[in-house]
């Protein structure tokens, strides 16, 4: 998810993918998570380009962008790992998962391991409420995650 | 003859190692030159059973699980095929206490058909309700919704047929029909496992709904936080269009309606409806005051139909069926089924679709079996979130809007989750307003500071300064925001801070202080 690109191919880029999708009713979302998927953030110099082209301000694309846990507004690692804290998975100990998790990525929620490797993200419930406690990583999920499996992923992002 | 061996593509089954079984299972077929066709169906919602594998044989299918993928050789070889018994085999599906004893309308064919196939949809009665939708008039399709007893199933329990009814009489010149499928509700998985089980009956759902209200435009508001059921729902989608359930001629009527897939981007607050309108329009979701009514100037400022996907999916077999045949279901003024789901610290989790009626206590020990760990149950929270924790001492409570409301709660989404005694309750008031502080758009002043006041408060009684002083303060708190705030996020956050300190006052006595040596 690390993807570096020079400033001038991320507005030639992004003005493509809002040309794309600027005829839907309500773009701006898709267009941000088209933007996010291509770059794995929304770049600070694609709000005026957004902005120009839906005819609004540079201030109401940055409202839209901060409101919005989902968009980043710097790269993730190359995996995030994104852990259950909602009550379901309380519930069943989520709490220690997460101390665990901190602990052994030495980083704390909404950050970034050193070497780049990846990202630790809190999300309010997964739907996987019924096998909790429930993990995320990179779009792949996990149900009734122990210190083992916790391990595992670790060790999977470590490689 | 081919046998059909099922294998769920669920995301709590996929969570479960599905995708390994799957593949221990092809690999197997292949290895041992079996005439097998894989299908990948939703979840039957026996969570615990997960993966639950089936294999269709003349007496019905018979199920093993909960399957790991090194069970899988060992299963062929004790005769997976002809449902031979094994230490995983469960029996007929049918059977199983948990499934045999539910009612399943919504869910009638939920992990039983391939959610990707228009043929196993037709063939159980999928599009029956559609068909008939079409050849009557708009109104008697309303008023069929109405009479059927129907209530937003998202939490608000809003008569479905009474805001149809609204927008079919509002003038426009372009209505919608918005799906709500942002369930950000810990503890709450049926609109995801319907999305991911059984889409056609949602786009079937919503399709009546256009029809019924004069739109021809429908979007389905999903959060993002469910990949798999975004990416079911459009191949879903796509596959209705080309085979002309949804287009400029749905069936070959002279109605037009299509279906747009749109994704959240992690705002728990859309889920509510006009904060979800003003995402769906582009902008942060803020809460809009009403009036005007979405019904009136919805999306884009149009009529707009704004319902859960558990509403919308309860729709088809309402048409199909008839009103009377819905509304004999249930009790009181909940008509019909609720799909419970009986999630967290419990031993048989999952989903649970029955009348309303029942009481919470059935639900918690008789259905879930008591908690995951096998300590004694102390607490669930019922609805979510923003809904009350019930101590055992109300699982006599039945399972119905009005109940819940008696008793200072909600039914909301149907969620429970149940907590084992080791819960401490002064913690989860404490994290109900975290998370509304988390979650808050900002539009309102006692949601948006006083859920932060609402935590140091908390923090206050933990920390036994002043205790008495600062419960009647957060009660106090609790008062304003609930009667002080535009949507139920504020509004709401107050039922589960109070009723943990009203149903569980020894969580916030102070921990005893600990005198230094001298």
């Amino acid at each position: 998810m690390n993807i570096r690109v020079s400033a001038g191919s991320v507005t030639e880029r992004s003005l493509e993918i809002i040309r794309d999708l600027k005829h839907l009713e309500g773009p701006m979302l898709p267009i941000l998570h088209a933007i996010q998927a291509e770059f794995g953030y929304v770049p600070d110099e694609v709000k005026p380009v957004i902005a120009s082209e839906l005819n609004l301000s540079r201030a109401e694309v940055h409202g839209v962008v901060t409101f919005y846990h989902e968009f980043r507004d710097h790269p993730a690692g190359r995996h995030v790992l994104k852990l259950c804290r909602a009550e379901a998975c309380q519930s069943m100990g989520s709490d220690r998962i997460a101390d665990r998790a901190r602990q052994m990525l030495g980083i704390d929620f909404h950050q970034t391991t050193l070497d780049g490797a990846v990202t630790l993200e809190a999300v309010y419930c997964l739907g996987l409420c019924a096998c909790a406690p429930a993990a995320m990583l990179d779009g792949e999920v996990y149900g009734r995650v122990d210190e083992h499996c916790l391990s595992e992923i670790v060790a999977e992002v470590r490689r | 003859m081919t046998v059909k061996i099922f294998v769920p593509r669920d995301a709590a089954a996929l969570a479960l190692g599905a995708e390994k079984v799957a593949k221990a299972i092809a690999q197997e077929i292949a290895a041992r030159g079996l005439d097998v066709k894989v299908v990948r169906n939703g979840s039957r919602g026996m969570l615990w059973l997960e993966p639950l594998v089936e294999v269709e044989t003349d007496k019905g299918r018979v199920a093993y699980g909960p399957v790991k993928a090194a069970d899988v050789a060992g299963l062929f070889d004790a005769g997976l095929l002809e449902g031979k018994s094994h230490n995983l085999c469960l029996g007929l599906t049918e059977e199983i206490d948990f499934l045999r004893q539910q009612t399943r309308l919504t869910f009638a064919r939920c992990g039983i058909t391939d959610p990707l196939s228009i043929a196993d949809y037709r063939a159980h009665r999928g599009f029956a309700g559609l068909e008939k939708a079409i050849a009557m008039a708009s109104a008697d399709i309303v008023k069929q919704v109405t009479d059927s007893g129907l209530r937003g199933r998202g939490g608000a329990g809003f008569p479905t047929g009474i805001k149809w009814k609204t927008v079919m009489d509002a003038a426009g010149p372009q209505k919608y029909i918005v799906c709500n499928a942002d369930e950000g509700d810990s503890a709450t998985f049926a609109d995801r496992m319907i999305m991911e089980g059984d889409p056609f009956v949602l786009i079937e759902g919503m399709t009546i709904a256009g029809i019924a209200t004069g739109a021809t435009k429908g979007y389905v508001y999903t959060r993002s936080e469910y990949p798999h059921a975004i990416a079911t729902m459009t191949e879903a989608v796509e596959i209705a269009r080309a085979a002309g359930f949804l287009g400029a001629s749905v069936m070959g009527s002279k109605y037009a309606f299509d279906i747009e897939i749109r994704s959240g981007a992690g705002a728990y607050v859309c889920g509510e409806e006009t904060s979800l309108l003003n995402s769906l329009e582009g902008k942060r979701g803020i809460v809009r005051a009403k009036p005007p009514l979405p019904a009136l100037q919805g999306f884009l400022g149009r009529p707009t139909v704004v319902n859960n996907v558990i509403s919308l999916a309860s729709v088809p077999v309402i048409m199909d069926q008839g009103a009377e045949y819905y509304k004999n279901f249930g009790m009181g003024r909940s008509r019909g089924t609720i799909p419970i789901q009986i999630a967290g610290n419990v031993k048989h989790g999952g989903l649970y679709e029955v009348a309303f009626g029942l009481t919470l206590g059935e639900i918690v020990d008789r259905i879930g079996g008591g908690t995951a760990t096998g300590r004694p149950v102390k607490a669930v929270q019922v609805g979510g979130p923003l809904g009350a924790y019930f101590p055992r001492a109300l699982f006599d409570t039945p399972f119905d809007y009005e109940s819940f409301a008696a008793k200072d709660g909600l039914i909301g989404h149907a969620g429970i989750t149940v907590f084992d005694d080791s819960a401490d309750m002064l913690k989860q008031a404490r994290f109900a307003m975290e998370f509304c502080a988390i979650e808050s758009c900002g539009k309102c002043t006692p949601c948006r500071i006083g859920s932060t006041r609402g935590v140091e408060t908390a923090d206050k009684i933990r920390a036994g300064i002043e205790p008495e002083k600062n419960k009647v303060l957060l009660a106090d708190l609790c008062n304003t925001m609930k009667f002080g705030s535009l949507c139920a996020l504020g509004g709401f956050t107050p039922y589960p801070v109070m009723s943990a300190m009203n149903h569980f006052p020894e969580d916030f006595a102070p921990t005893p202080l600990i005198e230094a040596a001298e």
